[in-house]
């Protein structure tokens, strides 16, 4: 399992969505590979007696009161978008035409 | 008046109390040294100079009138670029977020506006803190001021080269796998990365978020204890913030300098040293220890044998951390959005995707994909959490024989820019002994131990201590920054070598540094 052909970093970078060149398969799938191969060591080290920690310094859920309290305005939270319309994000068309 | 731009930001906020100067003239020294020297250095994306002499000028005015003042108020400082800054361009080092400008202020941006002190700007940084030498900034490398070919280290190398410049008495770093231990190293700086949930990450860009923590970054011991005193404390947006009260680290910093380290127990990490490490770096940090001895600590040896995975461990924790926080760049609320007439989202996405990102943002985000992907989750993300149960033990075990840890902060003293930037495995070995302490969100400083004798160069000696014991990096390290000066006759940034200064001293200006 730990190596990553050309095929699965295209697979990936579909899912991540992130477009990609022939030379950027080429190029990633040869360091991806050493790097899994480097990393793929962890499933060697601890058994299944090893609970896993997910977070550094244990806490239980933080919850604060459900008050009204003063945020961004509309104008600037859309004020980084690149194209806005009626005070709305604006968003390419989301599905295809064979949809 | 001595150089305004060499004082400690101790020295800086008792000038400026007792009248000897003004915030405007110490805001302006550092600005006409940024203008002197950042073409070289390359250490701001941005440079605020306007705002930054209006906030010095409303603080000299209060001070004239006689008004009480937070004991750093009218001492500039940079700010990483990956702190959210209200009307400050704000980019995290990446051209997906060129130009954006956010309508916020992170709680520590508002925490240094509030104790009055001056943003000189934002500085630059490996695009969203994935680096160890700056080279993969989106913006161009920052270089190490010691020697203008090499690298200052990374994420934070805008930060560190500011401080070793004489640009910045004081700075803001961020560090999830070293960003600021590892720049302040081969930089002969001081950095800490405090307790997991000591500082606010409210308004920081996010990289991965169980490892992340910001910090201060100085000069000295002392004055990294007093910004870290600004930045530290509870805050009710970040749900990860310790409610508890912050360690006392300035108090600390003056026990560890004046009544030394008698009953102090050091542990030095067997697995952190020896092969592989370079030889001027192994001798600064025998001499190192041979300083604290004599400062009455008892120096134990202790084995941490987990540590052999914590790199690999790292690595699949943060880009499969990363590759979730990232998918927030989708080129419709923020940022740039790549549009050449395609027809749906999916495919401005990955068009925008492919051009704002840069190559190791692009691996790490694959990998950490690949990580978590259906049939690989409990190969990967799952061990690497237990693997992060192994080093916490490790670190549990070795601090019930020792009150503080010590190591190199890293193996080799600072590289050629453009030696490893293609070679991402090796740039990874760079963090192998900073790293651990992200794992087990431990508390971490770096401050220089000396020169390399072999290449002149900085050598970091690093000092970890259990989690809420932030305090101990700062007595250790004050009393062994006193031992060091003493023994040297000065600090060791002052015996940096001088950088060539640009003639052209400029009006303040706001925006990019032109180069």
């Amino acid at each position: 399992m730990a190596t990553l052909d050309r095929s699965d970093v295209a697979r990936l970078a579909a899912l991540a969505r992130i477009d990609m060149t022939d030379d950027d398969l080429d190029r990633l799938s040869r360091q991806l590979s050493a790097i899994v191969e480097a990393v793929a060591q962890v499933a060697q080290v601890a058994g299944d007696d090893v609970p896993a920690t997910s977070h550094p310094i244990p806490m239980a859920n933080v919850y604060r009161p459900d008050e009204v309290r003063p945020s961004l305005s509309q104008a600037e939270a859309l004020s980084g978008a690149p194209v806005t319309e009626d005070g709305r994000f604006r968003v390419p068309q989301i599905l295809g035409e064979e949809a | 008046m001595a150089d305004l731009t060499r004082l400690s930001a101790r020295a800086l906020a008792d000038a400026l109390a007792s009248g000897e100067t003004t915030s405007v003239a110490v805001t302006q020294a550092a600005l006409d040294r940024i203008a002197a020297v950042d073409g070289a250095v390359h250490a701001f994306l941005y440079v605020n100079g306007v705002d930054a002499l209006e906030a010095a000028a409303s603080v000299d005015k209060d001070r004239a009138a006689g008004k009480n003042l937070p004991a750093l108020a009218g001492v500039p400082i940079a700010v990483k670029d990956v702190l959210v800054t209200k009307g400050l361009p704000t980019t995290a080092g990446s051209r997906i977020l060129e130009g954006w400008v956010p309508p916020y202020d992170a709680t520590v941006t508002r925490r240094i506006r509030d104790v009055r002190m001056p943003i000189l700007g934002k500085t630059n940084m490996d695009e969203f803190a994935m680096g160890s030498s700056t080279e993969h900034s989106g913006y161009g490398p920052t270089h190490n001021p010691w020697d203008l070919d090499r690298i200052p280290g990374g994420s934070g190398g805008g930060s560190a080269a500011s401080l070793a410049s004489w640009e910045a008495p004081l700075a803001i770093g961020s560090d999830t796998g070293g960003s600021i231990r590892q720049p302040a190293a081969v930089t002969g700086t001081v950095g800490v990365k405090p307790t997991y949930g000591g500082v606010s990450r409210y308004g920081v860009i996010a990289l991965a978020s169980s490892l992340d923590q910001l910090g201060p970054c100085a000069r000295t011991v002392e004055d990294t204890a007093l910004l870290h005193a600004v930045m530290a404390g509870h805050d009710p947006m970040d749900a990860t913030s310790l409610d508890e009260p912050v360690p006392p680290v300035v108090e600390a910093a003056r026990r560890g300098r004046e009544d030394g380290l008698a009953g102090v127990k050091v542990g030095v990490i067997t697995e952190l040293g020896g092969e592989g490490f370079q030889a001027g770096v192994s001798q600064r940090f025998a001499e190192a220890l041979d300083h604290l001895r004599s400062a009455g600590a008892e120096i134990v040896e202790v084995s941490c044998p987990s540590f052999a995975y914590a790199l690999a461990a790292y690595y699949v924790i943060l880009p499969s951390e990363a590759s979730s926080n990232l998918a927030k760049y989708d080129a419709v609320r923020f940022g740039l959005r790549v549009d050449d007439g395609d027809t749906t989202i999916e495919r401005v996405m990955a068009a925008t995707r492919a051009r704002g990102f840069g190559d190791e943002v692009k691996r790490r985000i694959i990998l950490g994909t690949y990580a978590l992907s259906a049939g690989y989750y409990d190969a990967y993300y799952g061990s690497a959490q237990k693997v992060r149960t192994l080093v916490q033990r490790d670190f549990a075990a070795a601090f019930a024989g020792a009150d503080v840890l010590v190591s190199p902060t890293c193996p080799t003293t600072a590289f050629k820019l453009g030696e490893q930037v293609d070679d991402p495995l090796t740039m990874y070995l760079n963090d192998v002994a900073t790293i651990p302490a992200n794992l087990a969100g431990i508390p971490g400083m770096s401050l220089p131990a000396g020169l390399a004798p072999e290449d002149g160069l900085p050598v970091g000696f690093q000092i970890l201590a259990p989690a809420r014991g932030d305090d101990r990096l700062y007595r250790v390290g004050a009393a062994l920054e006193a031992a060091l000066d003493a023994a040297r006759g000065g600090t060791l940034l002052a015996s940096a070598p001088e950088l060539a200064t640009s003639s052209k001293v400029t009006a303040p200006s706001r925006g990019p540094v032109s180069k």
